[in-house]
């Protein structure tokens, strides 16, 4: 047996075949974007995506936009952020991308042709992450910039001071962030679970309401949640009353870098012990 | 590097349910044929094989390399499962095409093996339409396609001939006997006896997730001792010779042929058969035009082996 020094784990680092499974992340990422972006299947996840737009729309033309509402319109447009795209069209809309990957294509049984290809399947498993990420993140990335411009379109040279000479691009940096955060969170969990459960919807509803009552948890517990590290990086608070306090209280304040990179934390834990479930998964489709 | 497939005492337990249990093999290159009931075991001696599943306890090595090592292990393997199934909204094309991308080649290689793939299985032109649309056989072939497209040195294939037309199925089985001549190993599972004896150098006979009996057919026969072997002796007195071998108390059946030019004879020893034989032919009482094995086929040793309700004997 070879002895596992740094210098002989350096060599059989340098050893493997970087270029050949860079190749490969890049092709299935591009086979796996395909399926994911244009497939009548995703309709209800543009759906998702675009229905706060479509009513933002119809605000920026039917409602009056004077100066002093602009406020009124920032608050909303963090509310819709916070509370429907974080807690429900990003978490819903990464559900339908991320358990399609694996479970999806072990229900279709069409996932040995991946397994009997010459990709080892931690490549597979994160170039499929890696195209879930790109899909949630082009469909709901764009639509918090077409919610974002017709919030403010409507309000004219003020809407444009706002965004431009004002707060507003660095606020919509700040939501793009969150958003790409929420999709690699969620998405990271919803893999997992896809491969630990063959109905992955009750162990989701689990997660919803493990985030929602979250704020309330010992802080420790708060750690293990997507939900509670995006809180931290809202750029306009959401005002804490009525029944949606819940969901927008925060209880322990956090840094955003220290958010940023708790999260990026449990995605890396999340996705490693994703690597090791596929290493073990067996093609069983009698039993799916 | 060893050229066999190999598998050393390996079980594998679907929970309580058995799927094979301790087989032990060695399979050099040619056409190795698994026979057996449904249920028997084939298709789970096939995915542990390639890795789809792993094996509850014993090791698997295909000319020394495991699954474990995805890129090494699938650049000399295929696999044609049995599983009638694509990634949804693909054509033909593209499914092979897919497939040889991921072997970090040039696109324009994948495109030139891709098309070798396809024409080998001649679908033409039916290539490029989207597989949802295709006949069971079209679907088959397109499989084998994507099996062999790669230019592997094992191909797996289970039940690589079901759906497929008699033209297609005689196609089909000309690749194979054309792959093994080349020193691949061609591991095919099948239920179709007649086949099997015309492709296979070897079988290997499973029947309730346990090996019954491997090796080339006719070894496999004369190992079958507690049944005696048939063999048919054309000649010009059939009734004679039949006598004669019961007069020296060593045949244990005879049945004349149809045509009463010839009879077929049950010998618990061939070799001392063929000594009998010879000194009959000698007398030169009756005239022996041809000897050949009556029983010593697939369907023959299947029905002693295993039986006709799947159970073996």
């Amino acid at each position: 047996m070879t002895e596992l020094s740094p210098s002989n784990l350096r060599q059989r680092i340098a050893a493997q075949p970087w270029g050949l499974w860079w190749i490969q992340a890049h092709r299935l990422t591009r086979i796996e974007l395909r399926r994911n972006l244009f497939s009548w299947r995703a309709t209800w996840i543009y759906f998702l995506a675009f229905i706060p737009a479509f009513i933002i729309l119809i605000h920026a033309l039917v409602d009056t936009h004077p100066a002093f509402q602009l406020s009124d319109d920032t608050n909303i447009l963090a509310g819709i952020i916070q509370l429907y795209y974080i807690r429900l069209g990003v978490f819903f809309g990464c559900l339908g991308i991320f358990s399609r990957l694996i479970r999806g294509e072990m229900i279709e049984r069409s996932l040995h042709f991946y397994l009997l290809s010459p990709v080892r399947r931690e490549i597979l498993l994160l170039s499929k992450f890696v195209a879930g990420s790109i899909t949630a993140i082009l469909l709901f990335g764009s639509a918090i910039i077409a919610d974002f411009a017709l919030m403010y379109s409507g309000f004219g040279a003020a809407g444009r001071d706002y965004i431009f000479n004002g707060p507003g691009l660095g606020q919509l940096g700040a939501y793009l962030a969150i958003v790409v955060l929420a999709c690699l969170g969620y998405g990271a969990v919803f893999l997992l679970l896809s491969m630990m459960f063959r109905n992955p919807m009750p162990a989701a509803m689990l997660v919803l309401g493990w985030e929602a009552i979250n704020p309330v948890l010992p802080s420790i517990l708060q750690k293990f949640s997507v939900a509670s590290y995006l809180r931290h990086l809202m750029p306009v608070k959401v005002a804490n009353d009525g029944l949606l306090a819940l969901l927008t209280v925060e209880t322990e304040p956090v840094s955003a870098w220290a958010a940023t990179l708790g999260l990026l934390l449990l995605i890396t834990i999340v996705l490693l012990y994703s690597c090791y479930r596929i290493r073990k998964l067996e093609i069983r489709y009698t039993t799916e | 590097m060893s050229d066999q497939i190999i598998f050393e005492g390996v079980s594998k337990f679907y929970g309580e349910v058995l799927g094979v249990n301790r087989i032990s093999l060695s399979i050099p290159p040619g056409i190795t044929t698994l026979v057996g009931p449904n249920g028997s075991g084939k298709t789970t001696i096939m995915n542990l094989m390639t890795g789809l599943i792993q094996p509850s306890s014993g090791t698997i090595s295909v000319l020394g390399l495991t699954p474990a090592d995805a890129t090494e292990f699938f650049t000399a393997v295929g696999y044609c499962a049995q599983f009638d199934f694509f990634p949804r909204g693909i054509t033909g094309w593209q499914f092979v095409l897919d497939s040889l991308m991921l072997y970090g080649m040039e696109k324009a290689m994948a495109v030139d093996m891709a098309v070798q793939a396809i024409d080998r299985v001649q679908l033409g032109e039916a290539a490029h339409r989207k597989v949802a649309g295709y006949s069971k056989g079209m679907r088959q072939k397109i499989r084998l396609a994507q099996a062999i497209a790669h230019h592997p040195r094992v191909l797996v294939l289970d039940e690589p001939l079901n759906g497929l037309d008699p033209m297609a199925r005689a196609e089909s089985i000309a690749l194979f006997q054309e792959l093994g001549r080349q020193g691949m190993h061609v591991v095919i599972s099948s239920h179709i006896l007649d086949e099997v004896d015309r492709i296979s150098d070897r079988v290997i006979m499973v029947t309730g997730g346990y090996l019954i009996a491997e090796g080339n057919i006719h070894q496999v026969r004369q190992e079958v001792h507690e049944k005696p072997m048939q063999v048919l002796v054309r000649c010009d007195h059939p009734e004679l010779l039949a006598s004669k071998m019961f007069a020296i108390n060593h045949c244990v059946e005879a049945r004349l042929h149809a045509d009463g030019k010839g009879v077929f004879l049950r010998t618990k020893d061939i070799d001392e058969f063929h000594v009998i034989l010879n000194g009959i032919a000698a007398d030169g009482l009756i005239k022996i035009e041809a000897i050949a094995p009556a029983d010593d086929d697939a369907s023959a040793i299947y029905q002693y082996l295993i039986g006709s309700d799947g159970s073996a004997s």
